[in-house]
Order: structure tokens, then sequence, then C-alpha cells
């Protein structure tokens, strides 16, 4: 009998306290933001901290108090910051997603050491060492500390040249590693950007050319080769305005030292459809290059000379009315300005042969 | 009247739960790094063993000894104080969100907290009416905030001193815990 009453007195005590916990629960229920837990759902959970908050719980706090951008994480880019954006109910900012670039080819074949370092291996410890033991005192010291920092692994050591390699397929762009480098030397730059400058040395001529082999010597050659006034000059280093750049890479051809470095696998190129054009000469006109060849009122075509920065497609009046006249897509052989040939000879014998007539 | 005076001095200074019986040392060292969250976690185990002190004295003379369940003694009272627990922690986090974060998880921790639970048996044990055990846990809690205030305020000092880097934390916290524990023993013969 005792036992029932044990259950008994129990049980009703639970009882009676379950409702009195149900109640308080009521009167002192508080509001939780649904959109603040909304947004943690969304972000990559890395608490990488790459955002400026502590982890990916502070930053969904933020944003869902407006203290934050939505696309505050780097790490996520667009994607994340899209959803962000709809829980959020505002439109997300065109934010392209950047990459972490090595500033510097100073590898040991273009940079030489001035002495054999054999302290510790981490590079704020070399370069307290006499600004390091490469012969410019900015290069990159190529002993792994911003491969320590990346929680991604996207960065490892080239160990013959001792020089930073990023993946930038791994790279998450939280500038993990633009923090940890001690001589500045990675920079966050738009993955789209294909032509940028690879060294950071402020020096001109031959203070830098003793140096390094591929330095920018401060000669300001790129300036006048940017048809789009794109570049300037800041500390004796060319400045690329990204807004303005049309990736053409004409500044990396005319560089004498490849300081301005480009991936000319990726340079784009611009093919006249033949069936679509209607020769308005509007492209002509607008190219800077020499690239458009054809008369007025004939087919026009494109030849070697073109360098891909697409002002010829943005003009185009059949492009403007949604027709694809103008097409940009990547160049398969190099640019050859000599040359002045059609790019694509064999799929427009009609406009050569229309051209010959005229 | 006299009851209550030497009831008072002697929770709070004599007997001192922290400092005599060495109850409660998880939050005492845990929530004494600043005087404000210190003070906070005072106020909430003081409401707390207060009106555990009062329900469970109830729970004990009305329902557990009358039908012979002592030996529920231990499980009825965790439950009065889980729950209590329960309710001032929605309570704080309505009322006073700063405080409800700098407490932390010292403030569930409360639950399972042993001068809680002492202070309920404690009552029973002494046999005394529902005023007294009330006025009872009401000055048992007050001791206890007594003492950690005392080494929040201890510690905050301690902080600027220049201590050796092995003593900074916890073991200056234990040893200061140690040696008010020993001047404490200095109140032994007030009553």
């Amino acid at each position: 009998m005792n036992i029932v009453w044990a259950i008994v007195v129990l049980g009703a005590m639970g009882i009676l306290f379950g409702i009195l916990l149900t109640w308080t629960a009521k009167v002192f229920a508080v509001e939780s933001n649904p959109r603040r837990d909304a947004v943690r759902e969304v972000l990559p959970g890395a608490n990488c901290g790459g955002c400026g908050f502590p982890g990916c719980d502070g930053c969904a706090d933020a944003i869902a108090e407006g203290r934050a951008p939505v696309n505050a994480c780097p790490v996520g880019g667009a994607d994340v910051a899209k959803k962000v954006a709809s829980i959020m109910g505002v439109e997300a900012g065109e934010e392209e997603k950047k990459v972490a670039r090595v500033v510097c080819q100073g590898g040991t074949d273009n940079c030489k050491t001035r002495f054999s370092y054999n302290g510790i291996h981490d590079c704020v410890a070399a370069s307290t060492l006499s600004d390091g033991y490469k012969t410019c005192k900015y290069a990159c010291m190529g002993l792994g500390t911003c491969e320590k920092a990346c929680p991604f692994g996207a960065i490892h050591m080239d160990e013959n040249r001792h020089i930073a390699v990023i993946d930038e397929e791994k790279c998450q762009s939280c500038g993990k590693c633009v923090a940890a480098c001690p001589k500045h030397v990675i920079e966050l730059r738009p993955i789209s950007q294909k032509v940028d400058l690879a060294c950071h040395n402020p020096g001109i001529g031959k203070a830098v050319s003793a140096n390094c082999q591929i330095g920018c010597i401060g000669c300001q050659r790129c300036i006048k080769a940017c048809k789009f006034e794109a570049i300037s000059m800041v500390d004796n280093l060319p400045k690329i305005d990204y807004t303005k750049c049309r990736q053409c890479m004409m500044c990396a051809e005319a560089c004498p030292t490849e300081a301005m470095k480009a991936v000319f696998e990726d340079r784009q190129v611009a093919v006249i459809d033949p069936s679509i054009c209607v020769g308005c000469g509007a492209c002509k006109r607008t190219c800077q290059f020499g690239a458009i060849q054809g008369e007025l009122k004939v087919r026009h075509f494109i030849n070697d000379a073109c360098t891909g920065c697409g002002e010829c497609a943005s003009v185009c009046p059949l492009n403007k009315k949604g027709k694809k006249c103008i097409v940009i897509r990547t160049r398969n052989r190099p640019r050859d300005p000599q040359a002045a040939l059609p790019v694509a000879p064999k799929a427009a014998p009609a406009k050569a042969g229309e051209a010959k007539k005229d | 009247m006299n009851v209550y005076l030497s009831m008072l001095i002697g929770y709070l200074l004599v007997n001192n739960y922290v400092m005599c019986q060495f109850f409660g040392i998880c939050p005492f060292l845990g929530v004494s790094k600043k005087f404000d969250t210190a003070l906070g976690m005072g106020m909430a185990v003081t409401f707390v063993i207060t009106l555990a002190s009062f329900i469970t004295w109830l729970v004990q003379t009305f329902l557990l000894t009358p039908l012979g369940l002592d030996y529920m003694q231990t499980i009825a009272f965790i439950l009065v104080i889980a729950v209590l627990v329960q309710v001032v922690e929605n309570a704080l986090k309505k009322l006073s969100y700063s405080l409800y974060q700098a407490l932390g998880v010292y403030l569930p921790l409360i639950t399972t907290n042993c001068v809680v639970l002492a202070v309920a048996i404690n009552n029973i044990t002494d046999g005394w009416n529902l005023l007294e055990a009330t006025f009872c846990g009401c000055c048992s809690a007050l001791g206890f905030t007594l003492a950690l205030l005392l080494l929040a305020c201890i510690r905050e000092r301690l902080e600027l001193s220049n201590m050796p880097k092995w003593m900074k934390g916890s073991p200056g916290a234990l040893i200061t815990a140690g040696l008010m524990a020993i001047s404490f023993m200095g109140f032994g013969g007030l009553i």
C-alpha cells in the first residue's frame, strides 16, 4: 500500500509542477526571432570567424538584428547571401565571390636568396630576421604560415620555389591567410579578375629589378596600354579599378617584366554571327584595337587582334534587341595582332567571299 | 526572537554553508569573476533556496511524514528544486536577459547544486517549524551570497594585481577560497 501512495503522491506533485511550469512559460514567454534561427540554418557552420563575428551564431544574430549585411558570410558567397536575403526579405547585393591571391611571383627562380635561412619554419619568425632571406624584402617567404592558417586546406607551399600557391577552387575567401601573412602578399580579389598586378614592391626601376626579375618597376606602360582608364598609380604600383577593367589583358601584354600577370588561357574573343550581322558598323567604330573589319552594310568579321574586351557586344544594336550577333567566348588560340586574320574562317566562308566581291 | 537572531548570525557567518560546510563550491568558483554576476547569482540562489525551504517543509510535513514516505525525501525535494529553478530561469529570461546570459550554465546547475538540497534536508532534520525553516533557508542563502560576493570582490582586485602567471585564474581563486575559509573559522565561538 505504501508504494501506491508513493506513486500517487509523487505523480500528483509531478502533474501539479508540470501545470505550474506551463503557466510560467506562458507568462514569461520570450519572443525569439524566428528569422535568426532560419539564417543560422543557412550559414555554412564552419565557425571560421571570417565574417568578423564570433562564429556562425554570432553572425546570424548580427544579420537578424540588421547589424550585418545579408552577404556578411564571405565563405558562403552568393548562394548563401541569396538564401539569407530571401529570409530577411531584402535583395542581395551583387557581391562577387572573392578568392585569395598571392601578390608576388618571387619564387627562388625569380627572386634570389640573400642567405640560407635555417631558423624556425615560419614566415613571421623568418621575416623578423633582417626582413627575410630573399633579396626582395616584400617577397613571399614561402614557409607556410598561411598554409597553417587556412582552415580549408586551400594553400600549399611550392617547396622548390619557396612560394605559396593557392587552390582557387578550395579557397572560401575567409581572409585568414591575409591576416596571417607577415609580408602582406595575399589579397582577396574578385574571382573573375583574370589580370592583375602580382607584385607589391613600391620601389621603382633598378631598386626592384636588381632584386627580382619580374617585379614591378613602376614604368607605367600598363597605364598607357589600358584603353579603359582602369589603371592608376598608387605608391609606384599600378592599381586596377575592377569596375572599369574589361579583362582585355593589354596591360599584361605591355608589361616589360611580367609583373602584370594575366591568365591568357582564359582570354576572351568576340565572334560575329554572319547570319545575323547586317553590317551597321557600330562595332567597328567602337573597337579600340582595330580588330573588326568589313565595309558598311556588309557583314563584318573579327580578326586576331581582338582582345575580348566586349565593347562591341555591348554597343551592337542587334545584341540590344536580344539577338546574339556578337558572342564573347573563350579564345582557342593566342592573340596575334599582326596576322589580323578572321578568327573563324571556316565558319564564315560566305562572309569572306562577299567581302571580296564588294 | 532570540532564535531568529542566532539563526541569522549562525547561518550567515558561523555555519556558513560555503565557508564552513563546503557546499555549493561549483557556482562559488564559477560565477565569482565579476561582482555584478555574483550578485545576480546570489539573488537567484536566495530566491530558490527560500522558496524551496518553504515548499519542501510543506511537502515533508503534510505528505511524506503522514504517509510514511520519508525515504522518498531526496527525490521529492529534487523535484521541487528543479521546478523552482526552471521557473526562475523562465522569469529571468524575460525580465533580465543580460543577467540570464551572464549566469549561463550555472543557472540550470542550481538544480543539482548540493547547497539547495542540503538546506532543505537540514531544515527537516533540525526540526524547525514552517516559519523557522523558511527563515533558516533565507539566512543560509544570504550566507552563500555573502561568500560569493566577498570572493568576487577579491578576485576583481586579484585580476589587476601582478600575480605570477601560473597563479592567475583558478589556482589563485582556490587558494583565496581556502584562506577565506580559514578566516571564517574565526567566527567559531560567536554563539
